[in-house]
């Protein structure tokens, strides 16, 4: 499907009427495979041992028939000849499965820091879970992050990632439904994952809940992006892989190695959700702490910093400040990373060697995490006046010193003795939101309020007004919410370890909970600004595309034919 | 007879032995590559690449 589609398309730029309309391998192959499972599906969900997977298994029938009608429908629809590599000797970029994506990440954003809010409140106040196990908080907070790490920041991954290979490649994406395959997808994974969590489905594995049939669907989407990827850059015009790419590719192969790692369970059943994991005991504690912590090293620390290196010197126009320490960020990154999971099991049952190894690890890490972030900030030089006259570059430097901060951070909380205090206290959540809200947040909404205009072909932004109200009312969200926890945590910690004179627990559980309180109130109400703060940028973004004023072309660059 | 395989044995063989100083100098290699006069002028230019316009 993808090589058929790449080859094809470098004479149709010619006006060719002699070719005659027929589907492709990919195009017949896939409308099939896909009418094949919708079939399959309908008799799982019919003979499925528990009623959430039924419904999973209709989702997937119904999902499976749409696409045979998507990839029907659109061979009707389109020309003969698939759309050209270039035309006129520009690269036909592909900007549809981009928008997608840039959509999708928009609306699981929004959604995902709502369900935050929600059970950010209901640990402030409990009544409002309403006794629904629905709406628990142990079913929506693995909806919750799952929304905003792989919902909210895979979209945003995908898009950039897919608008960055063609620019810094120049060449068009590989394939044809390919990409399409990969962010609707990818989408239908999350739909089918969240909707699982609320229904009770569940691996009980932070960061990996979805259950196995989520998972080979989402090994298959991560293959082909993969592929996509790959092809892309081989097919590639500039001689040079340019640096995101590099970080790009770490981020899909180390994820698609994390995820097989960590996730093979053998199903009581082909037909019912619930499965077991092979590991057991110690080693499926740190397999999942191999995967948990390297899904933040390589999903949102390697990936984000692509969208760094490429969309930081595009706004700002400047060039990156030392290309040869991008190189060896990289490779520190990479070498160093994978060894940091132990620190996640301190004063385990986990060797003490291995807590040591991790810790080690997690503490050189601060060499590449500041190189990178010097690297970022510093490609502001000769350019720092325009973050005084652009909210989207202050948003995105702001973001890399977030980043800063979050990974100067992560280091000293590895540190076996201060683990002993942060550890399954609040800090940690206040240390994993200062670099989700602060880092993640903010690159990838600078990101999106760059690419949106660009994808959609605008001259610029609908209100950069509305962007740096977003931005004031996130960071005022963020601080609060980050202050809130640190404060939270370490008393916490410290209520945890204090002991009378007679050598009794000074505080009972419940007087910490107390203590807990008002600093749980100030923590929803930051959450509260950020979710502000994102609605602000929905209603911007919304207007950009729907008024915004086209960006005049030269009369060769077509639009894209989606 | 006991196994050999306990991870123990695996991970802090595959720790100590032979990949410390096959990942160090692989690095060390990669910092030369990077640091090298000669490619520079590439460097430069790749560090510009974002800005062309196409």
């Amino acid at each position: 499907m993808v090589s058929g589609s790449v080859f094809f398309q470098r004479e149709s730029a010619m006006p060719q009427p002699s070719i005659s309309k027929s589907m492709t391998i990919g195009e017949s192959g896939l409308a099939v495979v896909f009418a094949v499972t919708a079939f399959l599906c309908v008799i799982a969900s019919a003979k499925a041992l528990d009623a959430p997977f039924a419904f999973h298994a209709a989702l997937g029938a119904a999902g499976s028939l749409a696409a045979v009608f998507f990839i029907v429908n659109n061979y009707y629809d389109r020309p003969a000849s698939l759309p050209a590599e270039e035309i006129n000797g520009r690269p036909n970029y592909n900007m549809g499965p981009i928008k997608f994506s840039s959509f999708m990440a928009m609306f699981w954003g929004i959604a995902g820091f709502l369900v935050g809010l929600i059970i950010a409140s209901q640990l402030a106040w409990p009544a409002l879970n309403f006794d629904l196990p629905w709406i628990q908080f142990g079913r929506l907070r693995p909806l919750h992050t799952s929304a905003v790490i792989f919902a909210f920041g895979g979209n945003v991954l995908l898009a950039t990632s897919f608008y960055v290979v063609q620019k810094s490649c120049r060449a068009r994406l590989a394939g044809y439904l390919a990409p399409w395959f990969v962010v609707v997808g990818y989408n239908f994974f999350i739909l089918v994952a969240g909707t699982g969590y609320l229904l009770g489905v569940t691996q009980g594995k932070e960061y990996a809940e979805p259950e196995w049939y989520s998972d080979l669907w989402l090994t298959i989407v991560w293959v082909v992006y993969l592929l996509v990827f790959l092809v892309t850059i081989i097919k590639r015009r500039e001689p040079h892989i340019f640096v995101a790419n590099w970080f790009y590719l770490a981020f899909i192969v180390t994820i698609a190695v994390l995820h097989l790692g960590n996730n093979p369970a053998l199903p009581v059943s082909i037909l019912g959700s619930k499965s077991y994991i092979a590991w057991g005991g110690i080693q499926d504690a740190m397999f999942q702490w191999w995967y948990g912590h390297n899904a933040v090293g390589f999903f949102l620390t390697a990936g984000f910093l692509a969208i760094m290196y490429y969309f930081i010197p595009k706004r700002a126009e400047r060039p990156i400040y030392s290309y040869r320490l991008s190189i060896i960020h990289f490779w520190a990154l990479i070498f160093l990373y994978i060894w940091a999971g132990p620190h996640h099991l301190h004063y385990t049952a986990l060797p003490d060697w291995t807590q040591t190894l991790g810790m080690t690890f997690s503490i050189m890490l601060w060499m590449p995490s500041w190189g990178g972030m010097i690297n970022g900030l510093m490609t502001l030089s000769g350019a720092w006046d325009k973050l005084r006259t652009d909210p989207v570059l202050r948003m995105l430097v702001v973001s890399v010193a977030f980043y800063g901060m979050s990974t100067f951070e992560g280091p000293m909380m590895s540190i076996k003795v201060v683990n002993s205090l942060s550890h399954y206290t609040d800090w940690t959540i206040g240390h994993v939101h200062s670099g989700a809200l602060g880092w993640v947040g903010f690159v990838s909404f600078g990101a999106l309020y760059c690419l949106v205009p660009w994808a959609w072909n605008r001259k610029g932004l609908y209100s950069l007004k509305l962007v740096n109200w977003h931005f004031w009312i996130a960071t005022l969200g963020i601080v609060l919410y980050i202050s809130a926890m640190w404060v939270s945590g370490i008393l916490q910690g410290l209520m945890w370890r204090a002991y009378t004179s007679l050598g009794f627990l000074e505080y009972s559980f419940i007087e910490t909970v107390e203590a807990m309180h008002p600093f749980y109130i100030i923590r929803a109400a930051g959450g509260a600004l950020f979710l502000i703060g994102s609605l602000i940028m929905a209603y911007n973004l919304w207007m950009t595309v729907r008024v915004g004023e086209q960006e005049v072309q030269m009369p060769v660059a077509l639009q894209p034919a989606e | 007879m006991k196994a050999i395989l306990t991870f123990d044995n695996l991970a802090s063989s595959l720790v100590t032995t032979i990949w410390t100083p096959v990942f160090v100098a692989i690095f060390l290699a990669i910092v030369a590559y990077a640091f090298w006069p000669r490619n520079k002028a590439a460097f430069d230019e790749a560090a510009r690449l974002p800005l062309r316009e196409e």
